[in-house]
């Protein structure tokens, strides 16, 4: 595979690159409105913890905390793992961008399953998003999330299919790019909603 | 140098390991330890966690390369993002 490269003089183009968007307008368009939708979501959370701060302190102890470090550790290097995927994909490295996407998809995974174990216990003591204010708050805000990071399991799926490929056309790689930005999207909600939910007293 | 060795000769990989530690160290500081009072306890965690968010828009969704002004509005939003959450924190 490596002569490929070598062969190759986009590979060095696409190492020194020009100030650029990455993937595109429109992906940052969406992560830059998602991301405000979410800061709506953890004010209007503070706000309801101030005005019940012992419901709060109460709902608050009954998440796991281990639960969140785990996801924030997966969801961290899954990211770190998509990045070094794309770097990959430059370097035409179709051998092993294709097994680093896999990994992020193993880890947003492993997320899914620790989201399962947690929700499980929840919802089996009878606990649900209509049983109080913070609960409400919990599930809406974890749960949107959720899906965030189903849509960013189904952009990885693509990534890496398309990341086999020894060619990628400009608006293949763009792709690749949007969806990694998407994926990191997922990785720094989830950064704030950790803390927020799990952490702060 | 190995194929291996160059892919992960970049500084994502030192961000990645940075916010494996500041995420640890939230940790840490989140389940009561290290200083007296939560308010500050809460309050640093805030400011680690838009920290992260910078670091994982300059070097993982690449903004260091990108244009100006998209750099700027990302940076401007987790700032604002940040003292808006902080000021809910304190005052409600």
């Amino acid at each position: 595979m490596s002569h490929a490269v070598k062969d190759d003089p986009m590979s060095d183009i696409a190492e020194v690159r020009p100030l650029r968007i990455p993937g595109e307008l429109g992906l940052w368009a969406l992560i830059l409105s998602d991301s405000v939708v979410f800061t709506l979501f953890f004010a209007a959370y503070l706000f309801d913890r101030g005005r019940h701060p012992k419901l709060f302190a109460e709902g608050q102890h009954t998440l796991e905390q281990t639960y969140g470090i785990i996801n924030t550790l997966l969801l961290l290097t899954s990211s770190f793992l998509v990045v070094t995927g794309v770097r990959a994909v430059r370097q035409r490295w179709t051998t092993v961008a294709p097994w680093l996407f896999v990994g992020a998809i193993a880890c947003g995974v492993g997320f899914g399953g620790v989201k399962f174990l947690e929700y499980g216990e929840k919802l089996s003591h009878g606990i649900g998003p209509g049983t109080n204010s913070f609960y409400t708050h919990y599930f809406t805000m974890t749960g949107l999330h959720f899906f965030h990071v189903l849509v960013g399991l189904v952009l990885l799926v693509l990534m890496a299919r398309l990341s086999h490929r020894a060619v990628l056309s400009t608006k293949q790689l763009n792709f690749i790019e949007g969806c990694g930005c998407f994926w990191h999207m997922v990785d720094f909600l989830w950064i704030i909603i950790f803390p927020l939910l799990y952490l702060i007293r | 140098m190995s194929r291996t060795a160059e892919l992960l000769r970049a500084r994502s990989t030192m961000v990645w390991m940075a916010l494996v530690v500041a995420t640890l160290w939230s940790f840490w500081l989140g389940t009561d330890h290290g200083i007296a009072s939560a308010e500050a306890r809460s309050i640093i965690i805030f400011l680690v966690a838009f920290l992260k968010i910078r670091f994982i828009g300059l070097d993982f969704m690449e903004l260091r390369e990108a244009p100006t002004q998209l750099r700027v509005t990302f940076e401007g939003f987790c700032m604002l993002a940040c003292v808006v959450l902080i000021g809910f924190y304190l005052a409600y």
